[in-house]
C-alpha cells in the first residue's frame, strides 16, 4: 500500500518528469545533430517546444476531441505516477493502453484521413509492442515472484541477468514505442513525416502540447522500465541504472539515425518475431528453472 | 429445489402457449414479457433463497427416485431423434441419420432395459449452478423480451420469410428451459438429454429463414452439435458400463484413478468443445450468424456455448496436469489467438462478434483446462462478464441493424452523431470487452495469473498475443463508431421499447459489475473454490487482487465514468473551429475534397483488415486442420489408454 | 517565456520554379543548421507557426494557401520567401498568376532574392520571431487575432474601391 516513500517518489515524478524527459529528448537531438555534423538545438528544447504550444491558441475540429487528449494525458500520467509509486506493473500497462486508445479515439473523431491513418498506424504500433510489454511483465514476476515493482525492486542480483531476452525485446519494442525511426509509422519527431503527423495531425495548440506532455511523461515510464531491468537493493543501482538507460538511449538515437522508416507490414512481423524468440525462450528458460 | 423445478419446466410451458399463438398480438407480447419476467425473477429468488438458507457454500442433492420421470424423458429423447431423421429426410442429409442414432439409440437402450438407472440424486445444486442459473435467468430472459420487438422488425425488413414468429419464440424459451435443466442436473443421462435439446433447438433456429445458406449452417451446427452429443453419449456408455458411474459429482471424486475416468473425461471435454465452438469446431457458430439476432445473441452469450464452457469448469479438477487437459488448454489457448486475429480480418459486426465470442470462450477453455483455483477463478469471472457484455453488443448490433439496415462495421461510422443512445451502449459494451479496468480484462489478468500459477508457457505466449489482436479489433471499432462527421443530424430512433427494455439493464449491468465483482468475488466464489478444491491448496492463490489495486482500478473507472462532465467543463472554453487537415483542398464540409481538376470528390475512409496477412482465406483452413489434428491425436491417445490400458 | 525559442515551420511551395525551395531545405542542412534556434520544418499548419510560401500565388493555389492559412493557430506569421512570393517576380505577368502571398493573406515579412539565399532566409525568420513575440503579447494584452483569409479578402476589396 502507499507509504511516504511511494508519496515522495510520485509527487517527484509528477513534477520532475517533464523536465527530465525534456533533457533527454535534448541529449537525443544534440547526439543525433552531431552524429550529422550539426550543432542542433538547445538542451531544453522540447520544454521550448511545450510551453510555446500551451501559449497558443487551440483549434479544434469538433466536439470530443479535446475531452479525449484529456483524458489521454490523464491516464498517461496516472500510469506512470502508479509505476514510480511501485504499484503493480500490468495495471500500468493497462493504464497506458488505454491512454493509447483515448488517443487513437481522438484522432478518429476528426475523421479526416490522415489522422485516420494515423491513428490506425498507432492501433497497429500497439499491436505490436504489446505482446512483448505483457510479457516483460510476466518475466518480472516469474523471476522476483510479484507484479508490483515495489517488491521488484528489492531483488538482490540485477534482473536483467535472469531476462536478458525479455531486455532484449523491450529494447527493440521501445523503438517502436518512442516513435523511433525505422518503426515511427504512426506518428514521428521528424517533421514532413508521408502522413503529415498522422496521429496528431490535426491537434494544435494546448491541445497539442497535452500530447506532447503525455508524452514526456510515457518516455520517463519507459525509460524506468529499463531501469527496472537493473536496480537492485543494493544503493549504489540507481547509478549503474542511469548508465543503463543513456547506454540504450544512445542506441535508440543511433537506429533513429541510420534506418529509414519501414511498411507496417515488417513491423508488425519484425515485433512478434522479436517478441516471440527473445521473450518465449527467456520465459521458457525461467519456467525451467 | 421447487424453485429449479419452476425454471426448467416453466419455460416449456409458455413455450406451449406460444405455439398456439401464432399470430403477432398484444397478448403474445404479454405472454413473453410476463413469461421472462417471472422466469427471471424465480431465478434471482432462487440464488438469493440459496445464498441466505441454504448450507452455503456446500451443495444440495435431490432427486433420487425418479423412475416416472426417466419414461417420459426416454419418450421425449425418442421424439427428438424422430424429429431430426424427419428434418435430415427432408433435406436429405443422411449423415445426419448415422449421428443421430449413434447418439441416442444407446440411451433408449439404457433406459428402457433399466441399466442406466440410479439411485443417486439427479439434480445438484451449489454456487456455479446458482452463478449460471442467474447468468441464463437473467440474461436470457431478456433476450427474450428483446425478441419480441425484434423479430417483428425482422419480418418487416424480410417480407420474403414465411412469418413463423410464434414458433421462434416458444423455441426461445425451450431453450431457457433445457438449459436451466442442464445446469440443474447431475446425472449424465439428464444432462445428455437437456444437452441433446439446446443441440436441436440452436439447429431449428438457425435454420427459421429457410433460405439455402440457412439450412445449410443449420445442418452444420447440427451435425458438430450431434457429433459432441456421440462423445458424451460414448463417455456415458462407459461410466455406466464399466465404471458404474452415474453422476457428474461421482465422475470428479474419481480424480485419484486416472487411468480409469481418462476416456470419459476426455470424451465429455470433446462434447463441450464442440458446443462452446473451439477450433475446429467454431464454424458452426459463424453459421449461426445468418440467423435473426435473438438466436446468435442467445446462443453466444446465454446458452449455447455456455454449456461448453460450464461443464469444462465443472470438470476442471479432473483436467488438471492430464491429457484431456492439455487437449482443452492447448485447444483454448489456440483458439484465443487464432479467432482475435480473424476477427481483424471481417467487417460484419456480427461476424466480428462472433469471431470475438469462439475467441473469449477458448480464454475460458483455456483458464479451466489449467485446473488450478486461480485460473478456474479467472474462469467463472470471464464467463460472467462475458455472458453480460456480450449480449449488450448483440443487442446493439441487432437493433442497429434494425433501425439503419446494416450491421457492418463500416456503416457505424459517426455513430455517436446519428444515433447517440446505441452508440453509446455500444461504447459500454466495447469498453467492457476491452479495456481495462473494466470487465472482461480484469478477468483476463487473472487467468494471466492462473496460467504462471500452473507454468504454462504457451498458454502465456497465446495470452499475450491474442490479447494485442484482440485490443485491434475493438479499438477500431470504436473508432469507426466515434468519428464525427461535419453537420451530420440525429437520426429517428426506431428502435422499439421492448428492445430498450431489454439492453438498459443488461448496460447497467455491465457498468454494475465492474463495482461489483471484488464483492462477488470475497463472499461467493473464493469461499466456493476453497469449499469444492480443498486438495489444491498448495496452488498460491494469487488471482485475488489486492486493496490497493482495486482502488486504483476504481479511480480509473471513476474517472472514465466523469469524462462526459470532464467534456461540458473543458468545452467551456471555446476554441476556434477550423475544418479538418486535407491537405488545404477541403471542400469545407470535412467530407469531400477537390481533386487536381477541381472537382469534388467524397472521402471514404475505412478500417484496416489485413486480409493478406491473416485473412479468412488465408489462415482459416490451416487453423482448423491444425486443431483437428491435435484434437485427433490427443483423442485417440486417451481412447486407447483409457479403453485398453 | 518567448514563443521564438520554438518557432515551427510549414513550407508551402506555391508557384515556385523550385529554386527557393531548395535553398529552403539547405537551410536545414549542416551548413545552415535552422535547427539551433528550435526551428522544425513541420508539414502540417495545425503545428506551425510561421508560415513560410515560396513561388507566386495561382488560379489553382490560391484557395490552398487560404485554407492552410486558416488552420493555422495564433499566434503565426506569414514569410513571402523569394522575390515571386513578394510580388509575382518574373511571372507575374503570365496568364495564370494572381501575384505574391500577398494577393491571398497578410505577409508579415518579404524576403526577396531570387533564388533567396540560406543566410537572407534565416534573417527574414529572425524578424518574423520578433513580430511572433510582438504579436503573442498583443494577444494577451488586447486579445489580438490575425485576420482571417476572408477578412484580408474584404479589406483588400475596400481598399482597392
Amino acid at each position: 500500500m502507499m507509504n511516504v516513500y511511494s508519496i515522495i517518489a510520485i509527487a517527484a515524478y509528477l513534477i520532475c518528469a517533464p523536465f527530465a524527459a525534456s533533457i533527454f529528448s535534448g541529449v537525443d537531438r544534440i547526439v543525433t545533430a552531431r552524429m550529422q555534423g550539426r550543432k542542433g538545438p538547445g538542451l531544453m528544447q522540447a520544454w521550448w517546444d511545450l510551453m510555446k504550444l500551451f501559449s497558443k491558441e487551440s483549434t479544434t475540429v469538433n466536439d470530443i476531441q479535446k475531452v479525449l487528449v484529456v483524458a489521454h494525458c490523464f491516464f498517461a500520467v496516472f500510469s506512470g505516477a502508479v509505476f514510480f509509486g511501485g504499484g503493480d506493473l500490468l495495471l500500468v500497462f493497462f493504464s497506458l493502453t488505454m491512454a493509447e486508445v483515448f488517443l487513437i479515439l481522438a484522432a478518429y473523431s476528426v475523421n479526416a484521413a490522415y489522422s485516420e491513418i494515423g491513428a490506425q498506424r498507432e492501433l497497429l504500433q500497439m499491436m505490436a509492442y504489446e505482446p512483448m510489454i505483457l510479457l516483460t511483465a510476466v518475466g518480472f514476476y516469474m523471476s522476483t515472484g510479484s507484479f508490483g515493482v515495489a517488491q521488484i525492486i528489492k531483488t538482490d542480483i540485477p534482473l536483467v541477468l535472469k531476462m536478458p531476452g525479455f531486455f532484449i525485446g523491450f529494447c527493440f519494442i521501445l523503438i517502436v514505442k518512442l516513435r523511433k525511426s525505422p518503426f515511427d509509422i504512426a506518428t514521428s519527431h521528424h517533421a514532413h513525416q508521408e502522413i503529415i503527423k498522422g496521429l496528431t495531425g490535426d491537434l494544435s495548440g494546448r491541445i497539442y502540447g497535452l500530447s506532447e506532455l503525455a508524452e514526456l511523461y510515457e518516455e520517463v515510464l519507459m525509460l524506468g522500465m529499463i531501469g527496472l531491468f537493473f536496480i537492485t537493493s543494493d544503493p549504489l543501482s540507481p547509478v549503474y541504472a542511469i548508465i543503463a538507460v543513456s547506454a540504450v538511449m544512445f542506441v535508440m538515437s543511433f537506429t533513429d539515425n541510420i534506418f529509414p522508416r519501414v511498411k507496417w507490414e515488417v513491423l508488425l512481423k519484425l515485433a512478434w518475431i522479436v517478441t516471440f524468440f527473445a521473450g518465449g525462450t527467456n520465459l521458457l528458460l525461467l519456467t525451467l528453472i | 429445489m421447487s424453485e429449479l423445478g419452476f425454471l426448467i419446466i416453466f419455460p416449456f410451458a409458455v413455450a406451449v402457449l406460444l405455439m398456439l399463438l401464432k399470430k403477432d398480438s398484444i397478448l403474445r407480447t404479454v405472454v413473453v414479457t410476463v413469461g421472462a419476467l417471472a422466469e427471471m425473477a424465480v431465478a434471482v429468488l432462487f440464488s438469493l433463497s440459496y445464498v441466505i438458507h441454504g448450507d452455503f457454500p456446500g451443495e444440495s442433492a435431490y432427486l433420487t427416485h425418479t423412475a416416472s420421470t426417466d419414461k417420459v424423458i426416454a419418450v421425449c429423447e425418442a421424439l427428438l431423434m424422430i424429429l431430426v431423421f424427419s428434418q435430415a429426410i427432408r433435406f436429405r442429409k443422411y449423415y445426419i441419420l448415422l449421428l443421430s442414432a449413434a447418439g441416442t439409440l444407446p440411451m433408449l437402450w439404457l433406459d428402457l432395459t433399466g441399466i442406466g438407472e440410479s439411485m443417486k440424486p439427479h439434480i445438484r445444486i451449489d454456487v456455479l449452478t446458482m452463478i449460471m442459473v442467474l447468468i441464463v435467468g437473467i440474461v436470457g430472459s431478456l433476450i427474450c423480451i428483446y425478441a419480441v420487438g425484434y423479430i417483428r422488425d425482422y419480418h418487416v425488413h424480410h417480407d420474403d420469410v414465411t412469418d413463423r414468429s410464434g414458433y421462434f419464440l416458444a423455441m426461445l424459451f425451450v431453450f431457457l428451459g433445457a438449459m436451466m435443466g442442464l445446469i440443474g442436473s447431475d446425472n449424465l443421462s439428464w444432462m445428455y438429454f437437456f444437452w441433446e435439446i439446446t443441440s436441436v433447438c440452436s439447429f431449428l433456429l438457425i435454420g427459421y429463414s429457410r433460405t439455402g445458406e440457412a439450412v445449410t449452417n443449420s445442418f452444420r451446427a447440427l451435425w458438430m452439435n450431434l457429433l459432441g452429443g456421440c462423445g458424451f453419449m460414448a463417455a456415458i456408455l462407459f461410466c455406466v458400463l464399466v465404471a458404474n458411474i452415474y453422476n457428474l459429482s461421482e465422475l470428479l471424486r474419481f480424480s485419484e484413478i486416472p487411468g480409469l475416468v481418462i476416456f470419459p473425461v476426455s470424451m465429455l471435454a470433446f462434447a463441450a468443445l464442440t458446443k462452446s465452438a473451439q477450433m475446429p469446431f467454431s464454424r458452426w457458430l459463424l453459421g449461426a450468424m445468418v440467423a435473426p439476432t435473438p438466436t446468435s445473441a442467445l446462443l453466444h452469450s446465454a446458452t449455447m456455448v455456455k454449456a461448453g464452457v460450464y461443464l469444462l469448469i465443472r470438470l476442471s479438477p479432473l483436467l488438471h496436469g492430464s491429457l484431456p487437459g492439455t487437449m482443452v488448454t492447448a485447444t483454448g489457448g489456440f483458439t484465443f489467438f487464432a479467432a482475435s486475429l480473424l476477427a481483424i480480418t471481417v467487417s460484419d459486426g456480427k461476424k466480428v462478434l462472433a469471431y470475438s465470442t469462439i475467441s473469449n470462450l477458448g480464454l475460458i477453455a483455456a483458464a479451466a483446462g489449467c485446473g488450478v483455483k486461480s485460473a478456474m477463478w479467472a474462469g467463472i469471472m470471464l464467463l460472467i462478464f462475458h455472458a453480460v457484455t456480450k449480449s449488450v453488443m448483440f443487442m446493439a448490433v441487432g437493433a442497429y441493424e434494425n433501425s439503419t439496415g446494416s450491421r457492418d462495421v463500416e456503416d457505424m461510422h459517426g455513430m455517436i452523431v446519428r444515433v447517440p443512445k446505441l452508440a453509446f451502449v455500444m461504447t459500454v459494451g466495447i469498453f467492457g470487452m476491452s479495456v481495462v479496468p473494466l470487465g472482461m480484462c480484469v478477468a483476463k489478468w487473472a487467468a494471466l495469473r492462473g496460467f504462471i500459477d500452473s507454468g504454462n508457457v504457451y498458454l502465456i505466449m497465446f495470452l499475450c498475443f491474442g490479447s494485442a489482436s484482440t485490443l485491434f479489433y475493438w479499438v477500431k471499432w470504436l473508432g469507426k463508431i466515434f468519428c464525427v462527421s461535419k453537420d451530420s443530424e440525429r437520426q429517428e430512433d426506431r428502435v422499439r421499447k421492448t428492445e430498450w427494455a431489454a439492453i438498459y439493464p443488461l448496460t447497467i449491468m455491465t457498468v454494475a459489475l465492474c463495482f461489483l465483482y471484488p464483492l462477488i468475488s470475497s463472499r461467493i466464489l473464493i469461499p466456493y473454490l476453497n469449499d469444492w478444491m480443498p486438495g489444491h491448496s498448495k496452488d498460491v492463490f494469487s488471482a485475488s487482487i489486492t486493496e490497493g489495486d482495486f482502488i486504483i482500478m476504481a479511480i480509473m473507472i471513476i474517472c472514465i465514468c466523469l469524462l462526459p462532465v470532464i467534456m461540458v467543463i473543458v468545452n467551456r472554453i471555446q476554441d476556434r473551429r477550423v475544418l479538418s487537415y486535407m491537405s488545404g483542398f477541403n471542400t469545407g464540409d470535412d467530407r469531400s475534397f477537390y481533386d487536381s481538376e477541381g472537382n469534388r470528390q467524397m472521402q471514404h475512409l475505412s478500417n484496416w483488415y489485413m486480409q493478406d496477412l491473416f485473412g479468412e482465406k488465408k489462415i482459416l483452413i490451416p487453423c482448423l486442420a491444425v486443431s483437428a489434428a491435435f484434437i485427433i491425436l490427443i483423442m485417440s491417445n486417451c481412447a486407447i489408454r483409457g479403453l485398453f490400458l | 517565456m518567448k514563443i521564438s525559442r520554438s518557432p515551427w515551420l510549414l513550407h508551402y511551395d506555391g508557384s515556385s520554379c523550385n529554386g527557393c525551395d531548395i535553398e529552403v531545405l539547405a537551410a536545414t542542412t549542416p551548413r545552415f543548421d535552422v535547427e539551433r534556434f528550435g526551428i522544425i520544418n513541420t508539414g502540417n499548419p495545425k503545428h506551425a507557426d510561421i508560415f513560410l510560401c515560396t513561388g507566386g500565388i495561382n488560379a489553382q493555389n490560391q484557395d490552398v494557401v487560404r485554407q492552410i492559412y486558416d488552420q493555422m493557430p495564433d499566434p503565426k506569421v506569414v514569410l513571402a520567401c523569394g522575390i515571386c512570393a513578394c510580388d509575382g517576380g518574373i511571372f507575374k505577368d503570365c496568364y495564370n498568376i494572381l501575384g505574391g502571398t500577398d494577393t491571398v493573406i497578410p505577409v508579415d515579412v518579404y524576403v526577396p532574392g531570387c533564388a533567396v539565399r540560406p543566410e537572407a532566409l534565416i534573417d527574414g525568420v529572425i524578424k518574423a520571431l520578433a513580430i511572433l513575440d510582438d504579436k503573442k503579447a498583443r494577444m494577451k494584452k488586447e486579445g489580438y487575432r490575425s485576420l482571417t483569409s476572408e477578412e484580408y479578402r474584404k479589406k483588400r476589396e475596400t481598399a482597392d474601391a
